[in-house]
């Protein structure tokens, strides 16, 4: 019966997953493919144990079924020291040695780590100047910053080859992650925090990248593509950016900002100064004290009694209520539209118009399934 | 102790029950102990809550502008008294003087009354100068820790109240004295936590 | 629902009728269904004159066994509704790929994975452990109930007013649309506003009392009534796992009270604990919320585990091997489960020192799991294994916890975990063990103790029915989720782009329809067993050929649950009775002090519902007039000295003879 089964079962099986794309199993960036690796060799590690017990479950329970008169009944034998030592040291040892691989991956793959080399057997250039991308993550799009280049996009990032790449990430309302399952491991992307990332990709391709940390309505719309360029193609990528995008200023970043879904991938030619720093301080909008400020002043005793004015300047989540757009995980009676039901307050009625809110307020293209 | 029933006698037939009721002793007090661990850990998280907020004053006040250690150690000591006035009450309750223990319970609860007072006056005192518990997290988390603290004082009153009334319905019988002793660790167990919370959130703040 | 919007808001809060979602389909057929069920038992009660019956027996009841029967039946419920949930998901994720929006929106999707965790979590897996604990670990120790019955009764009835609360949300309003566990700064009053986390704040908070007293009442129950002769080291080890398990609860549950506490000042009052201006702290969310998330787990399968040690042990008919062994591991499995919690949330960015001592603790929490495993390995050999319906649950339960506790230590690797952290792969891993862990557990505890609790055994057939289908439909909905993990697919999607994905999704749902079809066999098992309770009759006490205490008394147990408090000589007291020819008590009965029932318990949960319902929807009055009617009931019921009463010596008599001839009937 049993190989009847995986006679039917696995062949099909087989089928699937070799048509599926597994890309945590066959990533193209080296962090991945370590990471790849590590789950590989635990995997392996721990199946030493996990096979035999699993075998020996089946087997004993076979063996010793109540009709087989011939296996041996011991109803008083309940203790043996040597068995004990065994079963307690063997998991003890998989664990040891589990333990000694975790603590030093943990340490070489730290997200925070500059890389150590670019693929296996493969030293960093002592010329190479990693390329620092500072990544935000907004409800429910990314927006990826080239400080070097002066350039922004919206839903789309690339890189180059072979060069190692420096994220900044942070969030600009609630929390999300960061994740390119083919390029590194993900990281939370968290309002008012920086969190580091260093990456490298080694094949030219095209990349799946998701938010990886439910952040409400548009959470699954909120994906990406991750372009793996030649040095060359990077530049024309660069060039087309500059030559197509319009600027990104701290009103186009606010209106960017609103709430929306599905946003097509677009470009920013140039980007205001200082605004990823604000944003990571919470203070993109006018009138705000950036987080920073208000850090520098608490390390130094507080700002005395006097200091009214300074908590509307600090207030940051508010203002989705207060600008009347839905916020995150708005529910009945506070979402203003009646409970479960399809439309949003931004919402006129037009079916178009039920998958992707609020559209009128911005310029963004959005994009249609 | 043991009188099996079924054991003839001369024989060493295990007795396997027990003919005697023996009445469990009361696990009230056990479970009231375990209770207080328990509400000890939502004053840890609230401790360590402040541990964790507590400097950041959102370019606000900090405990220096707004801690009056003199008023705080006034209230300290009311806390004190009513804990040593609680143990008198006991004392007298293990004499058996229901009066007399009805009167330093009284007692306890005036003084508790007292603290209760000057917390609130601190907290009107303090929301008064703009420093509510909505202007930072080291405010939040104050008013999270001492105001906890206070409710538990409070509701400490209420049982107190509770129990005068019963101690005067029905006199020291047995239930009373242990819902007496009860609500002793229950009064002691708040005095230790105030003690952390002077330590921790007005000296410390203060003398920083 | 008034003209005047101010008298309307001091009357009825923010609610008005268009709360109510008359226009959704799903919800209009549920809504009718429920009602229809609803009136169908409301009617059969009332035909029956079911009402004085059911108040005096059953919900002022104080008896440990008809609480525990209590807390199971409102776990079944439970685990309909949380199944339907489940359905829902596996619908809408099947077929929701490029233009196909399936039927669920997004904020409609975000509430019923939400409230699926909630209530599997809260709702199904707690009250049914707990009432496991309840019904079994007095008859283990040989008490006559627990040390605080009236605490026992008001912990059920709680934990009951906190379903119902979330069970409102699905006809009133909306239940929260932020995930199971309510991270802020998502669950704020800034991004979440309206009822959604309001509802889940307080379902959760009034549930959680009641779990947490009744933590505190099985622990005292095990230290303080043990029988006589029964020492630490002679405790059944469902007892040790239990005592185990309340000591997480007592231990945690204030955690979860005090860290909801927090949250509800950040929305109610407009504190700043975990927000992210003016100095909150979502962080701190994060790892409050898991020191008390990761003892939970724990809470959850420590009794399972006891289950399986005592299932195994009975059908092999052997004693448990490495009995010591086991304690001990279950004892540093409690310890260690408060050294775990950041596993959770590697991906935050801790440091690399941080992230591998919680990687590490948590790999050594395997070991004594594994030994564990082994130890239930070796109670089997040289065994003589009945595959009763409790033994196939448990061999089921060693191979598939086995792969999820594999699974479990892979995301333990920081490094693995980084890439498999929020995917489909970490939901596939903590459904194997929490559903071939602790459900595979408590379905076997169900058909072994059934016959105690009801005096006949359940259906065999019907049994492996369920058990087959479930098994089989575990593995079919769930293996495929391991692979969209591989493939980088991300939790709590409404909606996918790539259509290469469906397939799998469409082969989960399908073995989410095989748990449908095991869910069905169940009720059917329970429906024949009912009907077929005469041929089923287990007359004994003793229809397994069990170890422990519980079988030595009648099927079901009297009221006082033994007629004389046992002496404990052995681990394995009834085995060690049976052996050295113990013979039952005829004579020298006399009257047995027992509590008396009361129904301050339910009066006050029936006002917490009240009051729940009054702070969600910010009906100040009455909230706070529910809220004062709750102190003052405990109040009133602290006045009630006359708590207890006594079973008369000829009603004693009486019962136990009827016993004696029963037995003698049968020999």
């Amino acid at each position: 019966m049993r190989t009847l089964l995986q006679g039917l079962v696995l062949p099909p099986l087989f089928m699937l997953l070799s048509g599926c794309n597994l890309v945590v199993m066959h990533p193209s960036g080296d962090v991945a493919l370590q990471q790849r690796n590590l789950v590989l060799a635990s995997t392996g590690l721990m199946l030493l144990i996990i096979v035999p017990v699993i075998a020996l479950t089946l087997w004993f329970a076979w063996r010793y079924r109540a009709a087989n008169e011939t296996a041996t009944y011991k109803p008083d034998w309940y203790h043996s020291t040597a068995l004990e030592v065994v079963i307690w040291t063997a998991p003890l040892m998989i664990i040891i040695a589990l333990g000694a691989l975790t603590w030093i991956s943990t340490h070489t793959l730290d997200p925070f780590r500059p890389l150590g080399r670019l693929a296996a057997g493969r030293p960093i250039p002592a010329d190479a100047k990693p390329l620092v991308v500072e990544v935000v993550a907004l409800d429910w799009k990314w927006m990826f910053v080239y400080p070097e280049y002066g350039i922004a996009t919206v839903n789309e990032l690339a890189a180059p080859v072979d060069r190692p790449i420096t994220f900044k990430i942070t969030a600009s309302s609630v929390m999300n992650a960061f994740y390119v399952p083919a390029l590194a491991g993900m990281i939370y992307a968290m309002p008012g925090m920086e969190t580091k990332l260093h990456a490298v990709i080694n094949k030219e391709g095209v990349y799946d990248g998701l938010a990886s940390h439910y952040s409400g309505s548009g959470f699954s719309r909120m994906t990406f593509k991750f372009h793996g360029l030649k040095p060359d193609g990077f530049d024309a990528w660069v060039a087309k950016a500059k030559e197509q995008g319009t600027d990104l200023s701290r009103e186009a970043y606010l209106a960017l900002e609103k709430p929306s879904e599905g946003v097509a991938p677009r470009f920013y030619r140039s980007v205001a100064d200082g605004l990823y720093t604000a944003i990571l301080n919470m203070c993109a909008m006018p009138g705000k004290m950036c987080m920073s400020e208000m850090m520098h002043i608490d390390a130094s005793g507080g700002a005395g009694k006097e200091s009214h004015e300074n908590r509307e300047r600090l207030q940051y989540d508010n203002r989705r209520l207060e600008q009347g757009d839905e916020p995150n995980g708005a529910t009945a009676p506070a979402a203003g539209r009646a409970p479960r039901s399809e439309g949003s307050p931004n919402d006129q009625g037009s079916p178009e118009n039920k998958k992707a809110p609020p559209t009128k307020s911005d310029d963004l293209q959005i994009h249609h399934h | 102790m043991m009188h099996g029933d079924t054991a003839p006698p001369g024989t060493e037939a295990p007795v396997f029950h027990e003919s005697e009721e023996h009445p469990h002793e009361a696990s009230t007090l056990l479970g009231f102990w375990i209770y207080l661990m328990s509400d000890c850990l939502i004053f840890t998280v609230l401790f360590a809550t402040y541990a964790v907020l507590g400097r950041n004053y959102a370019a606000g006040p900090s405990p220096n502008d707004l801690f009056d250690l003199k008023l705080v150690a006034v209230n300290t000591a009311m806390l004190l008294f009513s804990s040593i006035t609680y143990g008198f009450a006991m004392l007298e309750m293990e004499n058996g003087q229901l009066k007399a223990m009805q009167l330093w319970l009284i007692v306890t609860g005036l003084f508790g009354a007292a603290f209760i007072g000057i917390e609130l006056y601190e907290f009107s005192h303090l929301i008064h100068e703009g420093a509510t518990p909505q202007r930072s997290a080291f405010l939040s988390s104050f008013f999270a820790l001492v105001g906890t603290h206070g409710l538990h004082v409070t509701f400490g009153i209420v049982w107190l109240i509770v129990l005068l009334i019963q101690t005067a319905q029905r006199g020291l019988i047995p239930e009373n004295k242990r819902r007496l002793l009860c609500l002793s660790m229950f009064w002691h167990f708040l005095d230790v936590v105030w003690i952390g919370v002077f330590t921790f959130v007005y000296l410390m703040g203060v003398l920083r | 629902m008034l003209s005047d919007p101010d008298l309307q808001k001091l009357i009825f809060g923010r609610f008005s009728l268009e709360d109510i979602p008359f226009h959704e389909p799903i919800l209009q057929v549920t809504f009718a269904g429920v009602a229809v069920v609803g009136l169908a038992v409301l009617g059969v009660i009332t035909y029956y004159r079911f009402w004085g019956p059911m108040w005096r027996d059953w919900i002022t009841s104080v008896d440990h066994k008809k609480i525990g029967i209590m807390y199971i039946i409102l776990a079944m419920v439970m685990l309909l509704r949380g199944f339907a949930d489940a359905l829902l998901m596996r619908a809408q994720q099947s077929m929701a790929f490029g233009e196909n929006q399936g039927f669920l929106p997004p904020h409609h999707y975000d509430q019923i994975f939400s409230a699926h965790g909630v209530i599997m979590i809260f709702f199904v897996a707690m009250p049914f452990v707990t009432g496991m604990m309840n019904y079994v670990v007095p008859l283990q120790i040989g008490a006559r109930d627990v040390a605080f019955p009236f605490l026992n009764n008001f912990s059920f009835w709680m934990t009951v007013s906190g379903a119902i609360t979330i069970m409102i949300s699905l006809f009133v309003g909306e239940f929260s649309r932020a995930t199971w566990l309510a991270y802020p700064p998502l669950s704020g009053s800034d991004m979440s506003p309206g009822v959604g986390v309001d509802y889940y704040i307080w379902g959760l908070q009034v549930a959680g009392i009641g779990t947490t007293l009744s933590g505190i009442n099985l622990i005292a129950t095990i230290v303080k009534m043990r029988a006589p002769g029964m020492t630490m080291m002679k405790l059944p080890i469902f007892v040790w796992t239990s005592l185990c398990t309340n000591v997480l609860i007592t231990a945690a549950f204030p955690i979860l009270t005090a860290v909801l506490a927090l949250l509800t000042l950040d929305r109610y009052v407009g504190t700043h604990f975990f927000t992210n201006d003016l100095g909150g702290n979502p962080m701190m969310y994060f790892n409050l919320i898991w020191i008390w998330g990761h003892p939970e787990v724990y809470i959850l399968i420590l009794p399972a585990f006891g289950i399986f040690s005592e299932v195994t042990s009975t059908f092999s008919g052997k004693r448990l091997f490495g009995y010591v062994s086991m304690v001990y591991a279950t004892v540093v499995i409690t310890i260690l489960s408060y050294l775990v919690w950041l596993h959770h949330f590697f991906t935050m960015g801790s440091g690399a020192s941080v992230n591998s001592f919680f990687g590490i603790t948590t790999m050594i929490i395997s070991i004594p799991t594994g030994a564990k495993i082994f130890n239930w390995l070796f109670t089997m050999f040289r065994g003589r294994i009945r595959f009763e319906v409790p033994m196939l649950w448990t061999i089921s339960f060693m191979v598939t916890f086995t792969i999820g506790g594999m699974t479990g230590v892979l995301l333990a690797v920081p490094p693995a975990d980084f890439v498999l952290h929020n995917s489909l792969f970490l939901i596939a891993h903590f459904h194997n063990v929490i559903i071939g862990g602790v459900l595979f557990g408590m379905f076997a505890g169900v058909n072994y103790w059934f016959p105690k609790a009801f005096g006949f055994k359940l259906d065999p057939f019907w049994g492996k029915v369920s058990f087959w289908f479930w098994t089989i439909g575990f593995y079919v909905a769930f293996m495929p989720l391991y692979v969209l993990g591989l493939m980088g697919v991300t939790r709590r999607a409404q909606h996918f782009d790539d259509p290469s994905l469906q397939i799998w999704f469409v082969l989960a749902a399908f073995g989410a329809v095989l748990i449908a079809v095991g869910i069905g066999a169940m009720i059917m098992q329970f429906t024949v067993s009912i009907r077929n309770r005469e041929a089923l009759r287990d007359t004994t006490g003793d229809p397994w050929g069990g170890r422990t205490l519980e079988w030595s008394t009648s099927s079901p147990p009297p009221d006082y649950n033994f007629a004389f408090t046992p002496r404990i000589h052995d681990l394995d007291a009834w085995s060690d009775m049976k052996q050295r020819g113990y013979e039952r008590p005829r004579e020298g009965f006399r009257a047995i002090h027992m509590p008396r029932n009361t129904g301050t318990g339910a009066v006050i949960a029936g006002l917490s519902v009240a009051f729940s319902f009054g702070m969600i929807w910010y009906i100040w009055w009455l909230a706070a007039l529910t809220f004062v009617a709750m102190i003052a009931a405990a109040i009133f019921h602290t006045f009630n000295y006359n708590r207890d009463f006594d079973i008369p010596a000829d009603t004693v008599v009486r019962t136990e003879s009827e016993r004696n001839s029963m037995l003698a009937a049968q020999a």
